[in-house]
């Protein structure tokens, strides 16, 4: 018998219960656009993390503030400080293989541009930030060393920032206010994309002016200025190991640590951030993953709990069937592809389904996300796998009814 | 044609044993028509499932057409199911929203002929049951004696021994039950069709030329009906 045949037998079943099918089908249907659209998404998220570090420049190394142990035996722990000591201490000591080294101090304020106002990220930076962050400018000019010495209210708004405050004006020249203080808009960043980490929604003024005119006390812990992080481009990748070690004998002296202690502080390159960052994603995923994985599995059960429903129906016909000549393996064939064709339908609308998902969160801006064919074909293979997993079974008990039994059931 | 030697056939029922045959033996020529009457329980129902090879015997030996069924297993019996025997049903068992043509091409789908060949002795099959201008139309769309003519096209198209039919006329009201009978027996004059008739019905079988009586599983009564009753002529209690 032609799988054609067999095919348009399924069809035709299916359209005899049309509602029953598409409600069978819609199990499917979501575990597969769950499957799609998740996967997309996660792989789309992992892209965007690695262009977003990849575009910060290769040979960066950063500098973060560490857990510090308390009271030993790991009783409580606190975040370390990183000081702006630290930052002139590594400048000092380092020139060789050093591009920039860029301090960093951030907190959240109101700013305020005529009835506009939104809660921003203002950092603090000096001159070398451009360059670590590799950051473009789009309008006017970025903070210089002048601006620091001389604690000037200057700012440079990132591309977002100057969108929401601005709409389509130019900030240039303009005033705002950040957290009751004036400051003037000297310059604006090109954007770099949304995403991870991304400074197109924040504000940079100059260092010592957050530290003079608008950070206050919370920048300093002991009398001394704290910075977040400390960026330092290195020249050559091949010496990112060496500037890396010096770093930490040179923070680990000045912090004053034993050579049994942690240090209290963490060095970063970008190979290690990748790859923590993509473990994070992975994992979540493969997590996301699993859930849409249970609800396919969820829509196979509902797709054979409705086929042995089918099976109990159409046991005359099963019975005629195999009067007729039918032997045991054509009623299996035919009911398995009638299951299979169920679930490959749901397949291919939970495909397109899930990819007009993935699609529409791309289109929102939140969350890019990156449709490939594997992870399609994954989906198809699944549902094609579930409709024979769970179409076996009724298709055995339709075969192996027995054929006199079968035509006098009532 | 048919050759049955001491048939048995034992239902186990939890602890006890049913004998529904105990012991049936006869012999049906090819171009016979022969009616199988006894009451419900009479083990009427397993011997027919036995001849048509929906089942197999507990003992004894069949042969069917010179091929010895008995020990078949069941890939065996659907084959010889689909090349000997033609099925007509008391409800016509017809596939729903399927058109007449199909149902009839049924058999010949499962024997795996295809495309013009099926669809020409299907077309043919119809036309011998008087249905040739109903050939597209769905089981709702016909009335019950269309519906049987359709199922008797579908047990012809294969060319069966025997055509094997369990109580054709009881879904029937009595004028369409007689034009069925009619349709039995030029089958069975015209063509020289082996035709076996189950029925309780003792004015049905009376249109055969022989009719075998079981009951308790023994055959009582094994005689040639030398009177057939002609179909179409009046019942004789519509006479008196």
């Amino acid at each position: 018998m032609l799988f054609s045949e067999n095919f348009k037998i399924a069809i035709r079943a299916l359209r005899a219960n049309k509602l029953r099918s598409m409600l069978t089908m819609l199990g499917i249907v979501i575990g597969v656009a769950t499957v799609v659209a998740l996967l997309s998404i996660g792989k789309g998220a992992t892209a965007s993390i690695t262009s977003q570090i990849q575009s910060t420049g290769s040979n960066l190394l950063t500098i973060s503030p560490g857990r510090l142990q308390v009271g030993g035996g790991g009783q409580s722990q606190q975040m370390s400080h990183l000081y702006y000591s630290d930052y002139q201490l590594v400048q000092r000591s380092l020139s060789q293989n050093i591009n920039a080294i860029a301090p960093s101090y951030q907190s959240s304020y109101l700013v305020k541009y005529g009835n506009e106002s939104f809660n921003v990220s203002v950092q603090g930076v000096t001159a070398d930030y451009q360059k670590t962050n590799s950051s473009n400018i789009a309008l006017g000019r970025f903070i210089t060393e002048g601006d620091n010495k001389s604690q000037a209210l200057v700012a440079v708004l990132g591309s977002q920032t100057a969108e929401d405050l601005f709409g389509g004006l130019s900030p240039v020249g303009k005033m705002i206010s950040v957290n009751g203080v004036r400051f003037e808009v000297v310059g604006v960043l090109e954007s770099k994309g949304s995403g991870f980490g991304s400074s197109d929604d924040a504000i940079q003024i100059p260092l010592e002016t957050g530290y003079g005119k608008l950070f206050g006390e919370t920048a300093t812990y002991n009398n001394k200025k704290i910075v977040n992080s400390i960026s330092v481009s290195v020249s050559t990748t091949k010496a990112m190991d060496t500037v890396s070690a010096q770093i930490k004998f040179l923070l680990r002296r000045s912090h004053k640590l034993a050579s049994s202690d942690e240090s209290d502080f963490n060095v970063m390159n970008q190979a290690d951030l990748l790859s923590t960052l993509s473990s994070v994603t992975q994992t979540l995923t493969a997590f996301l993953g699993a859930i849409a994985g249970i609800s396919l599995l969820v829509g196979g059960i509902g797709i054979m709990n409705i086929m042995l429903v089918s099976v109990t129906e159409r046991t005359k016909e099963i019975g005629l069937r195999k009067a007729v000549g039918a032997t045991r393996n054509q009623i299996l064939t035919q009911f398995l592809i009638e299951t299979v064709t169920l679930s490959l339908l749901g397949g291919i609308v939970g495909i397109l389904l899930g990819v007009g998902i993935a699609t529409l969160v791309s289109a929102t801006g939140l969350i890019s996300s990156v449709i490939t064919a594997d992870s399609i074909a994954l989906a198809f293979f699944f549902a094609l796998l579930i409709g024979v997993f769970f179409g076996i079974y009724p298709a055995y008990r339709a075969a192996n009814l027995h054929p006199m039994v079968a035509l006098r059931y009532e | 044609m048919i050759q049955a030697e001491n048939l048995t056939k034992v239902f186990q029922m939890g602890d006890s044993e049913v004998r529904a045959l105990n012991g049936v033996s006869f012999n049906i020529r090819k171009g016979e028509m022969v009616a199988i009457m006894g009451p419900s329980g009479s083990g009427k129902s397993t011997l027919m499932s036995i001849i048509g090879c929906l089942d197999v015997p507990t003992g004894g030996r069949y042969i069917l057409d010179g091929i010895a069924v008995e020990n078949m297993d069941e890939g065996n019996l659907a084959e010889i199911r689909g090349r000997k025997i033609g099925f007509v049903f008391q409800q016509f068992n017809l596939l729903a929203r399927t058109s007449a043509l199909e149902n009839v091409m049924l058999p010949l789908t499962y024997a795996g002929i295809s495309g013009k060949d099926r669809e020409d002795r299907a077309m043919n099959a119809l036309e011998r049951v008087g249905l040739g201008d109903r050939t597209h139309h769905a089981p709702n769309e016909l009335s019950g004696g269309q519906q049987q003519r359709v199922a008797i096209a579908r047990a012809l198209v294969n060319e069966p021994a025997i055509l094997l039919a369990d109580e054709p006329t009881g879904a029937l009201d009595s004028k369409t039950g007689v034009e069925i009978m009619q349709l039995f027996q030029n089958l069975h004059k015209g063509g020289g069709q082996t035709v076996i008739v189950v029925t309780h019905d003792s004015y049905v079988a009376r249109h055969t030329d022989r009719i075998i009586k079981i009951s308790d599983g023994h055959i009582v009564l094994d005689e040639v009906n030398h009177h057939p009753i002609q179909a179409g002529t009046p019942r004789p209690d519509e006479v008196l």
